[in-house]
C-alpha cells in the first residue's frame, strides 16, 4: 500500500470538484473493494476522499413511484428495505446473494457498481494484465491459463474479465438509472444499460464516469410487478462469486425481463432475448449469448446459463 | 518407560476423566481473543520491527539481479536481505525447496528478499519497490502428460501374487483413471513469527508451528547454529493440516531480516504465500485396476499414481491405504514422483489416504455396481484381518465391518436411493453414497515433565496444540494418572524448554503426547512413593493411599516442588503388527436438475479409532474432517496455470473451502474400542480419519443422484452439465 492523504468531503459537488482537481485520488465508501485492492497495489490512489457521511445513505420514493436509492446505502440495508422487499424482489435476492453478511453490511451501492473485477490475474501484479497495466498483455489468455471463472461474451482479445456485482444483475434487469454529480457540478442520470464499458482495446475504462465524477444515487423505476427470482450458480453455497447467475421478473403472461451475471464484463441484458421469455430458455439465450467467444475451460457457462434459466422457468 | 508389549488392564480400563467429555479447557482464552498467537505476542520482547517477503515472479531460472536500493531508502524501512547476499541455505528437516539464498529459482513466490521495517505498511510498500530481473528457463508442469509417459515403469513399491494375471482372468475388471488436483491447507492463521537474533548468536522464535523440536532442529541446520543457541515457542496453532510441520520462509525471513536489523523481527506470510510459497498437496493422477470373481471377492488391484514434487520430495502418494485396506491375493502398486517445479508438496491432513480413498472409494463404487452387489456389502465381503500384502502380519485391531454395519443403520443405507438418478425432491435429485475410510495408526516416542506443586500439576510439554484438544487430553491424561480434578491440572505446551514429544502431525499427536504424559506422572508417582516410603500406592481424590497411609497430594509438595519427567518410547513389537484405524462415511446429497451444482444434506461418520479420549475434542476433529472432505469433493482445488506455474487462485475467496452453508447436519459415531497395542491408554488418532474416504462418499453420493459419474475432482457443475438430462 502506498502512502496516501485523506479527506472527507462537505457535499457531493466539493467532492466532485476536489476528486478532478487532485490527480490521482479516489472517492472510498465501504471500503471493501478499494482497501483491498490498495493493499496490494493494484489501486494506488494518492488522495482519498471519503464519502460517507453525505447524507448520500437514504432510500426515498421518487414522484412516479419508484425509489432513489443513495449512494452509500449499505448491500445490508437496502436488501432489507421494506419496498424494495415487497416490489422489487429481484433486488434483494441478488443482494443477499453476494458476498457475506460482514461485508454486505459495509458495501454501499455506488462501490458494489464499481467493484473491480474478480479475476486472479487482474490480482497478482507480478502478472500481464491489461487492465491493470494498459498495454502489458492479459496472461488470462495465455496458453495454460486459468479462465474457468472469465468471461464468455462482450469481451475482447485485450480483456475476458468479468464484472462480478450479483446487485448490479438486478439493477439491469430493473432499469435502474444512475445519478451523479460531475466535477464541475452538473447533474447526470446515466441509465445502467448504458453505464459500463466493454472492454475492446481500453480494458482499464470500465464505466462511462469522468474524472471526478461522483454517483449520487441509483434510481428505480416504478414497480413493473410480475415474479422475482434471481439464481447465482456457483462452486460452493455461499460466499462464492458466480458462475452463472440469472435474474428474471416474469410476468403472468410469460412477458418478462432476464439479465445475465458472470459472464460478461457487465450485467448482460438485451431487449431482443427479454422478446423470446414466452418462448423458453433456450430461445432466450440463443439471443442474449448470441456471438459467445468462451475459453475452452469457460464454455460451459453457455449451457449452465441456458439451464439455469429453464431451472426458474420451470419452477415458477 | 518402555511400551514393548500389548497393555494389560490399567486405570484407564476404569477411567472417571480420560474418555469423557470436557471443553476445551483453552476455550475461554480462545473465545475472549487472549490465546497468544504467535503474530500478536507484543509483549515477548521489546523493539519489534516488521518484516515483508518479496516472492520470486517466475516459476524456474536465475535471477540475474536484485535491486533493492530504492527499497532501502523508503521510508521506515530499516534493513533489506536479498537472496543473492547470501549463500543457499542449507535445508531443514525433510524441506526440499531452497528457502533462502543464491540465485536459484525453483518455484514461483519462492522467497528472494526480505524487507525490514518498522511498520508492516512501510515493510509492504517497500517490498513493492525491490527490482528482480530473471533469466527464466522452460519448465513443464503437465502431470496427466508425466503420467502417460511413466506408466508400467518403475518399481512396484508392492508386488504381491500375479497381478496381471489374476486381472486378465478376472470375470469383472474395472479399469478408470482418476484425478485429484492439488489442495492448500488453507488454514486460518496463516504462518508467522517474531524472531530475535539481534545479537547474531541466540535464536528466540515465537512461531506458530506443530513439530517444535523438528523444528529446533531445521533452524540450529540451517543457520549453521548449535541446537542449544535456538528457542522455539509455539503455544497455539491456528491451524496447520501439516503446512506447518516443517521450518517455512517466515522463519528464515524474519531470523535473516533480526540478524541485518540487530532487532526482533516479525512476520506473517501474505496469504497468496501460503498457496506458492508454502507446501501443498500434490495433484495426483491416478489409474486404478480392480478384478473379482463373480460373488465380489477382490482377486486383481492395481494401483498406479504419479504426483508432483520438488526433485527430493515425497509427493502425495495416494497408494498409502492400497496394500492394506482390502483383501485379495494380487496387487501392485507404484507411485510415480514427478519432478516439478511448482512450489514444494508435501504433507497436508492424511497425507497419501486422503487423495488415494478420494479415488480408490470410487473405484470400490464402480466395482459393486458392475457387480451388482450393495456397496456396504462387497466391502464387507472384502474386509480382512490380516495385512493382505504380508499375510503373516495381523492388523491389531481392526472393526471396519462394525463401521459399515454401524454405520448403514444410523443413516438408514437400506432406504437409500437405489436407482441413480431416480429420486427427486422439487429442483432436486437426491442420492445417497458410502465410502470406507483407512489411515495408519502410528505413534512417535514422546517425553513430558510434571511438577506437583501444593496440590497443584503442571504438566511441561514441547507438544503442540493446533486446534485438536492436546491441551485438554493431556491435562484430563495428568488428573487421571495422578486421580486429580481437572482443575488442579495446568498444562503448558510449544515450548523447546520442555521435554521433547511427539509434537502434532500424522494423527499420531494424541495417542503419542498423551503416553509420554502418563509415563512422566508414572515417574512422579514412583518418587512420590520413594518420599513416604509406601508400596503400591494408589492416587485418588488428590491423594496417596498406601496401605494405611493417606496424604493429600498438596501435603506431599507442601515444602518442595516435586518434578518429574519421562519419555514412552515405543517398542519394536508393534512392527509384528499393523496399526491402523478405520472408518465408514455415510452422505446424502442433493443435486440441482438444472444447474447440477452438488449440495451436501447430510452426512454420517462412524470411527474405530482406539479409545476415544475425549469425545467432544474427537468430534470436533472429525467434524472438521468432514468439513475439508465436502471441500475436497466438491470446491477445493489449487488451479495450476499450466504455461506459467504456479497456482492462480491464492486467496481465500477463490480458493473454495467449504463454508458453513456447505455443512449440513453431521453425526459421528465412535466405536466403543480400544487397541491394547498402540499406547497404555490404547488410543489412537482421530483427527485425520474423519478426513479419509469422506470426498468419495460425496462423490458416490452425486453418482447416485445423476447417474453421471465424475472421477475428475472437485465434482463441479461444468463436469456434469452437459450430462445431465433436460430441464
Ligand atoms: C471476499 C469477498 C467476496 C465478495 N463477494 C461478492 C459477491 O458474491 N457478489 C458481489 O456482488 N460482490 C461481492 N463482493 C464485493 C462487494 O460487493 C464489494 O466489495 C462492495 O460492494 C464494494 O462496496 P464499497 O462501498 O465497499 O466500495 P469501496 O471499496 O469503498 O469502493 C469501490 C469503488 O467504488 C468507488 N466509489 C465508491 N463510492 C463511490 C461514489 N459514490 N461515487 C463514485 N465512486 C465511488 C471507489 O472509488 C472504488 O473505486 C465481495 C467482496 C469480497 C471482499
Ligand atoms: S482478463 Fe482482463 S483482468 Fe484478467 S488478466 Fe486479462 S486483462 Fe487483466
Amino acid at each position: 500500500m502506498k502512502a496516501f492523504s485523506y479527506e472527507r468531503a462537505a457535499n457531493p459537488a466539493a467532492a466532485a470538484a476536489r476528486a478532478a482537481q487532485v490527480p490521482g485520488s479516489k472517492f472510498v465508501a465501504g471500503g471493501t473493494n478499494l482497501l483491498d485492492l490498495m493493499k496490494l497495489e493494484i489501486e494506488t490512489p494518492v488522495h482519498l476522499i471519503d464519502v460517507n457521511g453525505l447524507g448520500l445513505d437514504k432510500i426515498v420514493e421518487t414522484p412516479e413511484g419508484g425509489l432513489r436509492i443513495g449512494a452509500l446505502v449499505r448491500n445490508t440495508d437496502l436488501a432489507a428495505h421494506e419496498r424494495v422487499r415487497r416490489d422489487y424482489g429481484v433486488l434483494t435476492r441478488a443482494l443477499v446473494a453476494g458476498a457475506s453478511g460482514q461485508l454486505r453490511n459495509k458495501a454501499t451501492t455506488a462501490g458494489n457498481l464499481l467493484q473491480r473485477t474478480r479475476c486472479p490475474y487482474f490480482y497478482d501484479t507480478a502478472q500481464p494484465c491489461n487492465k491493470r497495466t494498459p498495454g502489458a498483455g492479459c496472461a488470462a489468455l495465455g496458453v495454460g491459463a486459468f479462465s474457468r471463472q472469465l468471461g464468455i461474451i462482450g469481451t475482447s482479445d485485450a480483456c475476458i474479465a468479468t464484472h462480478p456485482s450479483d446487485m448490479a444483475v438486478a439493477l439491469r434487469a430493473l432499469d435502474a438509472v444512475v445519478e451523479t454529480v460531475t466535477s464541475v457540478g452538473a447533474t447526470r442520470r446515466i441509465p445502467l444499460e448504458e453505464f459500463y464499458r466493454l472492454p475492446g482495446d481500453t480494458p482499464e475504462r470500465e464505466t462511462v464516469l469522468m474524472e471526478g465524477e461522483i454517483i449520487t444515487a441509483v434510481t428505480l423505476p416504478p414497480p413493473v410487478g410480475g415474479r422475482h427470482a434471481y439464481y447465482k450458480a456457483r462452486d460452493r453455497a455461499s460466499y462464492a462469486f458466480a458462475l452463472v447467475s440469472v435474474a428474471l421478473v416474469r410476468q403472468a403472461d410469460g412477458a418478462g425481463r432476464v439479465a445475465l451475471g458472470g459472464v460478461a464484463p457487465m450485467p448482460w441484458r438485451a431487449a431482443e432475448a427479454d422478446a423470446e421469455l414466452p418462448n423458453g430458455a433456450h430461445a432466450v439465450m440463443a439471443r442474449l449469448l448470441h456471438g459467445a467467444r468462451p475459453t475452452e475451460e469457460n464454455a460451459f457457462k453457455i449451457t449452465l446459463a441456458e439451464r439455469t434459466l429453464a431451472g426458474m422457468l420451470a419452477e415458477d | 518407560m518402555e511400551f514393548n508389549e500389548p497393555a494389560g488392564q490399567n486405570i484407564f480400563d476404569r477411567a472417571t476423566i480420560v474418555g469423557k467429555p470436557h471443553q476445551r479447557i483453552e476455550g475461554p482464552l480462545k473465545v475472549t481473543g487472549t490465546a497468544p498467537y504467535a503474530y500478536e505476542r507484543h509483549d515477548v520482547v521489546a523493539g519489534q520491527l516488521v518484516g515483508y517477503p518479496v516472492g520470486s515472479t517466475i516459476a524456474k531460472g536465475r535471477i540475474t539481479s536484485i535491486d533493492a536500493s530504492v527499497a532501502r531508502s523508503a521510508p521506515g524501512v530499516v534493513a533489506v536481505v536479498t537472496t543473492l547476499e547470501i549463500d543457499p541455505l542449507p535445508l531443514g528437516f525433510l524441506n526440499v525447496a531452497r528457502l533462502f539464498g543464491g540465485n536459484e529459482v525453483q518455484h514461483y513466490h519462492q522467497a528472494i528478499a526480505v524487507v525490514v521495517a518498522e511498520t508492516l505498511e512501510q515493510a509492504r510498500a517497500a517490498a513493492a519497490l525491490v527490482k528482480v530481473t530473471y533469466e527464466q528457463e522452460k519448465a513443464d508442469f503437465d502431470l496427466d502428460a508425466a503420467f502417460e509417459r511413466l506408466q508400467g515403469t518403475g518399481k512396484p513399491s508392492t508386488d504381491v501374487g500375479d497381478f496381471d494375471t489374476a486381472f486378465a482372468n478376472a470375470p469383472v475388471t474395472l479399469d478408470e483413471m482418476y484425478r485429484t488436483p492439488s489442495h492448500s491447507h488453507a488454514m486460518m492463521e496463516p504462518h508467522a513469527s517474531i524472531v530475535d537474533w539481534s545479537d547474531g548468536d541466540r535464536l528466540t522464535v515465537w512461531t506458530s508451528n506443530q513439530m517444535i523440536n523438528w523444528n529446533r532442529g531445521s533452524l540450529a541446520t540451517t543457520f549453521g547454529l548449535d541446537k542449544e543457541k535456538v528457542r522455539v515457542e509455539s503455544p497455539y496453532v491456528g491451524g496447520g493440516f501439516g503446512g506447518k510441520l516443517w521450518l517455512r520462509a517466515d522463519e528464515v525471513l524474519a531470523a535473516l531480516g533480526s540478524r541485518a536489523a540487530r532487532r526482533p523481527v516479525k512476520l506473517a506470510l501474505p496469504r497468496p504465500f501460503m498457496m506458492n510459497n508454502t507446501t501443498h498437496r500434490s495433484a495426483t493422477v491416478q489409474r486404478i485396476r480392480l478384478g473379482a470373481t463373480k460373488d465380489g471377492k477382490l482377486t486383481a488391484i492395481g494401483h498406479e499414481v504419479a504426483s508432483h514434487t520438488l526433485p527430493g520430495g515425497r509427493g502425495e502418494d495416494a497408494t498409502a491405504q492400497t496394500p492394506y485396506f482390502y483383501a485379495g491375493a494380487n496387487r501392485r502398486i507404484i507411485h510415480h514422483l514427478v519432478d516439478m517445479n511448482l512450489p514444494e508438496s508435501s504433507d497436508m491432513r492424511a497425507p497419501g489416504e486422503a487423495s488415494g480413498l478420494m479415488a480408490l472409494e470410487i473405484a470400490m463404487d464402480e466395482m459393486a455396481e458392475k457387480l451388482g452387489i450393495d456397496p456396504v456389502r462387497f466391502r464387507i465381503l472384502n474386509d480382512t484381518q490380516l495385512n493382505p500384502s504380508d499375510p503373516k502380519v495381523p492388523f491389531s485391531e481392526r472393526h471396519f465391518v462394525e463401521c459399515l454395519e454401524r454405520g448403514a443403520e444410523a443413516f438408514g443405507w437400506t432406504n437409500r436411493n437405489k436407482t441413480p438418478g431416480r429420486k427427486r425432491d422439487g429442483t432436486w435429485l437426491i442420492g445417497h453414497g458410502m465410502a470406507g475410510a483407512y489411515r495408519g495408526g502410528p505413534t512417535l516416542d514422546s517425553g513430558a515433565r510434571v511438577r506437583l506443586n501444593a496440590g497443584r500439576l503442571v504438566v511441561e510439554t514441547d507438544m503442540t496444540d493446533i486446534g485438536t484438544g492436546s491441551y485438554t487430553i493431556i491435562a484430563q491424561t495428568a488428573a487421571e494418572t495422578m486421580g486429580l480434578p481437572m482443575d488442579a491440572v495446568e498444562v503448558r505446551l510449544g515450548n523447546s524448554a520442555y521435554p521433547v514429544a511427539s509434537g502434532s502431525g500424522g494423527q499420531f499427536g494424541a495417542a503419542s503426547s498423551t503416553a509420554g504424559v502418563y509415563a512422566a506422572c508414572l515417574a512422579l508417582q514412583r518418587q512420590i512413593a520413594k518420599r513416604l516410603d509406601v508400596e503400591n500406592p494408589r492416587f485418588e481424590n488428590g491423594h496417596v493411599r498406601a496401605g494405611n497411609t493417606v496424604v493429600s497430594l498438596a501435603q506431599v509438595s507442601a515444602d518442595q516442588e516435586l518434578v518429574a519427567e519421562d519419555t514412552m518410547t515405543f517398542g519394536d513389537f508393534k512392527k509384528s503388527l499393523l496399526l491402523a484405524t478405520f472408518g465408514a462415511h455415510f452422505v446424502e446429497v442433493g443435486v440441482h436438475a438444472g444447474t447440477g451444482e452438488v449440495r451436501v444434506r447430510r452426512m454420517v461418520a462412524v470411527c474405530d479409532a482406539g479409545r476415544i479420549l475425549n469425545p467432544v475434542t474427537a468430534r470436533s476433529q472429525v467434524i472438521g474432517g468432514m468439513a475439508m472432505g465436502v471441500g475436497a469433493a466438491l470446491s477445493e482445488e489449487l488451479a495450476t496455470d499450466l504455461g506459467r506455474g504456479f497456482f492462480v487462485n491464492h486467496d481465500l475467496a477463490s480458493y473454495e473451502v467449504a463454508v458453513h452453508a456447505d455443512i449440513p447436519h453431521q453425526e459421528v459415531i465412535f466405536l466403543d474400542t480400544t487397541d491394547a497395542s498402540s499406547t497404555p491408554l490404547k488410543a489412537k488418532g482421530v483427527g485425520e480419519l474423519g478426513l479419509c474416504g469422506v470426498a468419495a462418499a460425496v462423490a458416490n453420493a452425486a453418482y447416485n443422484a445423476t447417474g453421471i459419474r465424475v472421477r475428475d475432482y472437485p465434482i463441479t457443475l461444468d463436469k456434469m452439465i452437459e450430462r445431465l438430462p433436460a430441464v
